[in-house]
């Protein structure tokens, strides 16, 4: 299959979505693709999240960073993007580009090489990732959108930000399902956090209180085929 | 085995001291034979088992060689350095430890002797801890965790020094568990530090005593046993099955329909303990009764999710008698004591005819007169359950699960626990272990891996050794690499994972945080309630307002019926001896004569309209209903085996191309409707039913569902807090549930995909097959049927299928949180918006 003919068949299969007027995909995997700027957008990796528990004494499993950098070379391979926005906290603190592996570090590269690559600062890795290549950013303005770790607290246009790690509940027959999602009311867009041992956060959660219109408060839900777009008045707490 | 009572009376006189002897005669009681026999048995220098009923005096049996020996012990001097203690007496309940320091406190004081019996449990303030360290008791009362503490504390081997005894009560119940795989390692570290140690274990009957008998003692050299005395008889205890007017329910637990028929008997009688399976049905029950408590007799609630300060307000009145009734679940099955019952009642089946045994135990706690005890089936497969227990308690039929190996979680647990005590050496500690009866066939490379666990993990990836808990020095001992590492393993000390559960409190209350807090909840019920929903706890029916803050807020409903039922399967599947019973019961017509009439009838129904398993056989019948096709089994090996089979059927099926929709699973049977006619396909052996029950079910295919299935992720989490790979609490904050430091099923999944091997894996699997997937259960019942299928293709429903049928849309189907129910929501939106 050649580039353009996936491109196509990953296009037809999610709706595009609106945010301030620019086109965006929301993919089932957490990332948002702009095909029109052909800028991909990924949020909250918290790699090195594993050695950083561990430096305090709970021994997880050192293989996160490795599994959401073979993710992120899966939905990249896909999108063959030319600008990578990561979306702050891509480490899970400081010291978090230095300690990994050799291996991953390599891994990581190759896949940066021949891309605009943005690291914009968050909250757990506010400073450049020691010795890698890419720009360190506060935030990025592209066209009529703007990109930061934190929402605002002031209502923004075209803003698309992270860091809260956004999930949604939904009660059918009985039952609960509860899957991470985007979070968008066609103005502003949280995403959902995409590092392999991330946690998630309600988006009917006080800490989102005045960042949506509510009436036009969409959750985008990851499932395992497809995203599910699910409007406000079906979302639950919890 | 238990010698002539006059033998007894005679070496009393020789075994128990002038004040003991005296104390008997004054009260015009003598010594029992087993009394003296087991103090004989100690004297000799023996660790020694008693099996006993209930009222047999097990407790004084258990404690006479300590209070004889400290008796005799010459008194304290001033400058004389402190003794140590001398008998640690460990429960599996707190409440028990309180009630022994009670009830032998008093003997003691009667009798005069200078002894000091303390308790120390999770509730015990800090400082009387930390005088207990430095003025210990002579018998300390405690339970296994606090073992855990003290083994883990530095002074240890000095505290335990003087150790003489250990008394193990209720041993039937602690050994089955992971808190046992816990205690028996306790115990192996206690004998390293005192080689004469001693042990005295009190027991229900059990299926195998020698299990028991040899997780007593040191394990080397392999197979050694602690002496046995065995307490028979007391009064045969009379049982019946309630004979009801009524019409018996096909299906359901809640035995509403007797409701009238209990109240009569709780009016006929003194004090009625009524014992049900799960805390919906004690709510359920509870509601009903004072429905029709006409003369408003006190009728109380019990069970664990209920307020402590509810329950012990509920267990004061029991002590003094003024209850007329108590509805209960499985916190009262032990050995406490419970005033005048003079009538048990059990409603639903039993699931066991041990436990059967043991619940009518509470009834009348003096051995030498009948208990007197009645079952309340709540459907007719229950009729058949109830019936076989009764029998096999006549028999005196024992069906207490066999012991399982020690898991390595726990094992994980105990090494760091030794290391935070004192450095060990490898060599030493592996030959320790193995001294106690579930690790005895540890191998070497195994506990190896455990403590390469403990220390860093035990990844393939070698990327941890910097932070390493446990060092290997130079020296060739293991140390804690530093003071934090011991403070937090001892916060988080155990083997008891509490389900995530959130309190239930008044949203009216004077301050404004709120009412009167009722109990705890499991977040996996609130999860499914929605504002406004009504539901049973704490004997009310209350209305749910919302979640903050942690809390879950009702208000009191109008009107007393619950729209969401709490549900809550039977807690334990039905023993694989009572199945068998049951089968055989099934395959004998004449056994039916002792069933009440209409249940009866409805085996003869089936005969007549299909046809009724032999003992061995697995009856399998298929018919069309609705737009539907319907295959029910009938295997009889409990809830949970039949949830497996379930899964692994409905993977099966669905390749084979029947389109499955569902499955519910009962401890009886199992039924699965699917969209094309599997009765067709059987029929065309296409597939075969041989084929589609064949063992090889339980290779690939269970691998594959396992994988990714909700019951692994939750046995992974287990084990993961036991093992101490995250943690329960950290200092300073009490952690629960999701907030966990990193979800465990995230964990869970990035482990599975990169070290499948990982030896926390190995673990859950080795848990999953006897636990939450009984897959053991159901690889013996897979080579039982193996050409013994009975297949039925019927036009209609039978009479047996009725009750598994009529649980279709009552039981919630077990799964996956799927994406169909996301579909469902995501269709209405888009239905709703007009976008297709």
């Amino acid at each position: 299959m050649t580039f353009a003919l996936a491109m196509t068949a990953l296009l037809a299969d999610a709706d595009p979505i609106g945010i301030a007027g620019e086109r965006a995909i929301c993919d089932r995997r957490g990332v948002l693709y702009f095909p029109e700027l052909r800028l991909l957008t990924v949020s909250d990796l918290h790699l090195e999240k594993g050695s950083s528990l561990a430096r305090r004494g709970t021994l997880i499993p050192p293989y996160d960073t490795g599994a959401t950098l073979l993710r992120l070379q899966a939905v990249i391979a896909d999108y063959q993007p030319a600008i990578v926005i990561s979306l702050g906290d891509s480490f899970h603190d400081g010291g978090g580009a230095a300690r990994m592996h050799s291996s991953f570090r390599e891994r990581l590269e190759t896949l940066m090489a021949g891309r605009d690559w943005f690291w914009v600062a968050g909250n757990h890795d506010p400073d450049a990732p020691a010795d890698l290549p890419g720009e360190t950013v506060r935030e990025l303005a592209i066209g009529s959108l703007v990109f930061r770790h934190e929402p605002s607290a002031v209502r923004v246009e075209g803003e698309v930000s992270g860091h809260l790690h956004p999930c949604a509940r939904i009660v059918q027959q009985g039952r609960s399902v509860r899957r991470r999602c985007f979070a968008g009311d066609g103005g502003r867009m949280i995403m959902p956090a995409f590092g392999a041992y991330t946690g998630s956060l309600n988006v009917l959660d006080r800490a989102y209180a005045g960042l949506f219109r509510r009436e036009t408060l969409m959750a985008y839900m990851l499932g395992t085929e497809r995203i599910f777009a699910i409007s406000h008045a079906m979302l639950r707490p919890g | 085995m238990t010698e002539q009572p006059r033998l007894a009376e005679q070496n009393a006189a020789v075994r128990l001291p002038e004040p003991f002897l005296k104390w008997f005669a004054q009260r015009g009681w003598s010594p029992r034979a087993h009394q003296i026999e087991l103090l004989a048995t100690a004297q000799a220098g023996q660790s020694v088992l008693l099996i006993a009923p209930t009222g047999a005096g097990k407790t004084l049996a258990g404690f006479l060689p300590s209070l004889t020996e400290l008796a005799g012990r010459p008194g304290g001097k001033p400058g004389q350095a402190r003794r140590g203690i001398h008998t640690l007496y460990i429960s599996p309940l707190k409440a028990l430890a309180v009630d022994i320091e009670r009830n032998l406190g008093k003997p003691v004081e009667e009798i005069g002797l200078s002894v000091t019996i303390e308790t120390r449990t999770g509730d015990t303030p800090a400082h009387k801890r930390q005088r207990q360290k430095l003025a210990p008791p002579d018998i300390l009362l405690t339970t296994p965790e606090q073992l855990a503490l003290l083994i883990a504390a530095p002074d240890a081997r000095r505290f335990f020094e003087d150790l003489r005894y250990v008394v193990l009560d209720e041993l039937h119940s602690l050994v089955t568990s992971k808190r046992g795989h816990l205690l028996s390692l306790g115990l192996a570290r206690l004998r390293s530090f005192v080689p004469g140690l001693q042990t005295i274990g009190l027991s229900a009957t059990v299926a195998e005593p020698d299990e028991l008998r040899r997780w007593l003692v040191s394990q080397n050299p392999p197979g050694c046993m602690a002496e046995l005395i065995v307490v028979t008889g007391g009064a045969k205890p009379d049982i019946s099955i309630l004979d009801s007017e009524q019409h018996v329910p096909w299906a359901g637990h809640s035995a509403r329909y007797a409701t009238p028929e209990i109240y009569s008997e709780i009016k006929r009688h003194k004090t009625t303990l009524l014992f049900v399976n799960t805390r919906s049905q004690a709510e359920l029950l509870f509601q009903e009764l004072w429905r029709v408590n006409e003369d408003t007799l006190p009728i109380a609630l019990h069970h664990g999710s209920l307020d402590v300060a509810q329950r012990r307000r509920v267990e004061k009145a029991m002590g003094e008698n003024a209850l007329r009734a108590i509805v209960a679940t499985s916190t009262l099955d032990l050995g406490i004591d419970w005033g005048d019952v003079d009538l048990v009642v059990h409603v639903g089946a039993p699931k066991g005819a041990s436990r059967l045994a043991q619940r009518i135990g509470r009834a009348n706690h003096r051995m030498d007169e009948p208990s007197k005890a009645i079952l309340i089936p709540a459907n007719r497969f229950e009729v058949l359950e109830c019936r076989a227990a009764l029998d096999a308690n006549y028999l005196g039929a024992q069906d207490t699960p066999p012991l399982v190996n020690g898991g390595l979680d726990v094992l994980a647990q105990h090494v760091l626990g030794c290391a935070c005590g004192a450095p060990f050496h490898a060599d030493a500690l592996f030959e320790e272990v193995r001294t106690a009866a579930p690790y005895a066939e540890l191998d070497r490379p195994t506990f190896d891996r455990v403590v390469d666990f403990v220390a860093t993990g035990g990844y393939a990836l070698k990327n941890y050794e910097r932070y390493a808990r446990i060092r290997l020095n130079k020296d060739g001992l293991w140390r804690v690499s530093n003071p934090r590492i011991a403070q937090q393993y001892r916060l988080n000390i155990g083997t008891i994972i509490e389900v995530p559960a959130l309190n239930v409190r008044y949203v009216k209350g004077s301050a404004s945080r709120g009412g009167r807090v009722l109990g705890k909840i499991e977040e996996a019920f609130l999860e499914t309630l929605t504002h406004g929903d009504t539901f049973m706890f704490a004997g009310r029916v209350l209305r749910f307002e919302g979640i903050r803050d942690n809390e879950c807020f009702v208000s009191n409903a109008p009107g007393s019926d619950a729209k969401v039922p709490y549900y809550g399967g039977g807690k334990f599947p039905l023993s694989t001896y009572l199945a068998e019973q049951v089968r055989i019961m099934l395959d004998d017509p004449q056994r039916w004569k002792k069933l009440p009439e209409q249940v009866a009838d409805w085996l003869r129904f089936q005969a007549d309209k299909s046809v009724l398993p032999k003992r061995d056989d697995l009856l399998i019948e298929t018919f069309p209903r609705g737009n539907r096709y319907y295959l029910v089994a009938y295997p009889f090996e409990g809830r949970l085996a039949h949830q497996t089979l379930g899964m692994l059927l409905t993977r099966r099926l669905d390749r084979a191309g029947a389109r499955p929709l569902g499955f519910v699973a009962t401890d009886y049977a199992l039924a699965i409707w699917s969209l094309a006619d599997m009765g067709r396909m059987f029929r065309a052996k296409k597939p075969s039913l041989a084929a589609l029950f064949d063992q090889d079910m339980l290779g690939d295919d269970l691998e594959a569902w396992l994988a990714g299935s909700w019951l692994l992720k939750r046995t992974f989490r287990n084990c993961a807090l036991i093992s101490g790979l995250i943690d329960k609490r950290h200092p300073g904050q009490e952690k629960s549930g999701r907030q966990v430091t990193v979800s465990t099923d995230l964990i869970y999944d990035v482990l599975r995909s990169h070290e499948p091997d990982h030896i926390l894996l190995q673990a859950t699997r080795a848990d999953a097959a006897t636990g939450l997937l009984d897959v053991s259960r159901l690889a013996e019942m897979l080579s039982r049927i193996k050409g013994r299928i009975v297949h039925k293709d019927l036009e209609q429903i039978s009479p047996l299928a009725v009750p598994i049928m009529l649980e279709i849309g009552k039981m919630p189907v077990h799964g996956e949180a799927d994406d169909t129910l996301l579909m469902d929501a995501a269709t209405l939106v888009e239905e709703a918006m007009g976008t297709k």
